[in-house]
């Protein structure tokens, strides 16, 4: 187990920067997970601190050694990859054991520590298979055990559940939450997936456009986005984004209500923003927040989302499962003041 | 109880004949002939050089397939004759180590040129490959200065050392090499195999079906090369069999059935190597087709 620290690091491929300064501290036995959509950096900084990619500028810590210069085999690290990177030519034994070839140890301590990692993973039985013979789940339970094995500092996990599916996925993320909590290794985890992000980590690194736009637990990033992007990125459905101006009365809204709350910005341009889940159909009698009428309903089971049009603007509510209006039924919606997030509509920045 | 046996008309025995040969139409007919004339053409030559192989002298100008006498005596002839023991090890000497040298170097290179960037790839590739404009008769006469320069001629060296590396070879394996997903070689790096081990022990088995085909490729064209050995050669002790073999119509008249003789042993090391990595290539199209 060890500490990682990203200092300043900048990455450029071909004179185009690509990471503009990264700067990150992952205490020991932390599950870090990196989120972002495609080409924002998170899978280039997980593969700098591999040591797959150079570090054009800045420094990588693994533990209390600065790693820039060492080789992937010097970092004691482990990666596990997205297309499982399983050698097809290797029963399971060989696959897991691969990462011993170069250890220095008995062939029987070697063949217990193989023996060990299998049972921890439940492929006791599957040791000499071949990858062919076995399922999705399993390959990458292979691929798990392959880095395992090796009782690394640090697990690296670039997208390893985005090969699979939908239920498969829900059962993997699972069970390499209950191997974190076993072994207690520091894991950076990358992803696209909020939601894997969300149920994974110990604290979630947000990134877009080669910059880093928060760190913070799942709780904090969701509750108090640091700024437009993270807001939306987060929490699904999005979080309802609708752009209004600061008057006297308060934030007068494109979509042609007023919200009577005045941010301590003095930024003229607001962004509100309210996450679906917050907007309840208001009773009778009581003033509503925003009024519509309904465009689209998805009954999901257990909840419906609503698509409401208010003026130009649409937006989406989550409501009970039980609560199915019609089409161009017109609703009345509220929310409660303290879960009203308010944004600079140019700078995209979260105001208080 | 009476048992009654139900039998079909006339009418229905027409109709179900009509039905079995209507799947055979006009273009199923002339694809079958030509596929048949072709196989006249690759087989008949293969038939006949069996069929001399069993005739005596005096029959070999009749074109009866079926000899009227058949005998083993050319086989017995050639076996005893302790120069085509001689030609078959070199031959069988040639073929093997230029095979190994060219598989590996070829399968080396390619994968150089594949997986590592570095400052003038593209021109190395392009050279290696505009080299396969160039005939080999072009290339026999340097080929001949530099194996006499250096003290080459009448060696085994000297036959081999054009094909040790080929440019075919190169660019089937980097072409091979550019479907093998480069986390497989970076997962071997961060398990901490070095450069050399990543290719060996990762990267070729998994073009095995490429190194088959590239195999039986080249130690067929080295078993059967004629040109390059009869030039570098003078001496019948390192004469390979296709060259070897020559010499026995060159002396008072052509003695056709040992030619046929020979070139009918000569087949058999081919097929055995054709026959052992096919089967790798079946297996090797077996595992490429294993996804993530």
């Amino acid at each position: 187990m060890a500490t990682v620290a990203l200092k300043d690091l900048v990455k450029t491929f071909d004179k185009t920067e690509v990471l503009h300064g990264i700067n990150l501290e992952v205490e020991d036995g932390e599950f870090v997970v990196f989120v972002g959509p495609s080409g924002c950096g998170k899978s280039t900084t997980l593969r700098m601190l591999a040591g797959l990619e150079e570090v054009t500028s800045g420094e990588i810590h693994i533990g209390d050694m600065m790693v820039n210069h060492l080789e992937p085999k010097e970092r004691n690290i482990a990666m596990v990859f997205q297309n499982y990177a399983i050698y097809p030519h290797m029963s399971v034994r060989k696959n897991i054991g691969f990462g011993l070839r170069t250890a220095k140890m008995p062939k029987a301590d070697k063949e217990k520590r193989i023996d060990e990692v299998a049972a921890i993973l439940s492929m006791s039985e599957l040791l000499d298979r071949r990858p062919s013979q076995l399922s999705g789940g399993q390959r990458q339970r292979v691929a798990i055990g392959r880095a395992m094995v090796r009782d690394p500092q640090v697990f690296l996990f670039d997208e390893p559940l985005s090969n699979l599916d939908a239920q498969l996925r829900t059962q993997m993320r699972l069970e390499i939450k209950k191997l974190h909590q076993r072994v207690g290794t520091t894991i950076i985890f990358v992803t696209h997936d909020q939601v894997e992000a969300m149920t994974l980590a110990d604290r979630i690194v947000i990134m877009k456009d080669g910059y880093i736009q928060q760190v913070g637990t799942p709780t904090d990033v969701y509750q108090t986005p640091a700024n437009l992007f993270v807001a939306q990125f987060i929490g699904a459905p999005s979080m309802n984004m609708l752009e209004g101006k600061l008057t006297d009365r308060g934030i007068a809204l494109d979509a042609g209500f007023t919200i009577p709350a005045k941010p301590k910005n003095t930024s003229q341009d607001i962004t509100i923003g309210i996450r679906p889940s917050e907007l309840t159909p208001a009773k009778e009698g009581e003033p509503a927040l925003m009024e519509g009428s309904v465009s689209v309903v998805e009954p999901l089971g257990s909840e419906t989302l609503i698509y409401v049009d208010i003026g130009a603007t649409e937006i989406v509510a989550t409501v009970p499962g039980r609560i199915l209006p019609e089409l161009g039924a017109k609703v009345r919606l509220i929310a409660p003041e303290e879960e009203i997030h308010f944004f600079d509509t140019k700078t995209g920045d979260a105001l208080k | 109880m009476s048992m009654t046996e139900i039998k079909p008309s006339a009418a229905t025995l027409d109709k179900q004949l009509i039905a079995s040969y209507s799947h055979i139409n006009p273009g199923k007919i002339i694809r079958w002939t030509l596929l048949f004339m072709g196989g006249v053409v690759m087989v008949m030559p293969i038939v006949y050089m069996l069929s001399t192989s069993l005739k005596w002298p005096h029959e070999i100008y009749n074109l009866s397939i079926i000899p009227d006498e058949p005998t083993l005596e050319n086989y017995i002839f050639v076996l005893e004759d302790g120069r085509f023991y001689k030609w078959f090890i070199n031959s069988l000497i040639i073929a093997t180590a230029t095979t190994v040298s060219a598989v590996l170097f070829d399968s080396m290179v390619g994968y150089a040129l594949c997986k590592f960037s570095f400052r003038g790839r593209m021109f190395v590739f392009i050279a290696i490959l505009s080299t396969l404009m160039i005939p080999t008769e072009m290339l026999v006469i340097p080929w001949y200065i530099m194996a006499r320069d250096f003290g080459w001629l009448n060696s085994y060296w000297g036959i081999m050392f054009p094909g040790m590396m080929t440019a075919f070879g190169t660019f089937l394996m980097k072409q091979f090499f550019e479907t093998v997903p480069d986390d497989f070689l970076e997962a071997a790096r961060i398990d901490g195999l070095n450069e050399l081990q990543i290719w060996w022990s990762v990267a070729m088995p998994l073009v095995t079906p490429a190194l088959s085909a590239l195999a039986i490729f080249i130690f067929l064209g080295n078993w059967t090369a004629f040109i390059w050995p009869l030039i570098v050669t003078n001496s019948p002790d390192f004469y390979t069999l296709p060259v070897g073999l020559t010499t026995f119509s060159v002396e008072q008249s052509v003695q056709w059935e040992l030619i046929m003789t020979g070139a009918a042993l000569a087949t058999i090391p081919t097929l055995i190597v054709f026959l052992v990595f096919q089967r790798y290539i079946i297996r090797g199209v077996v595992m490429a087709g294993l996804k993530g």
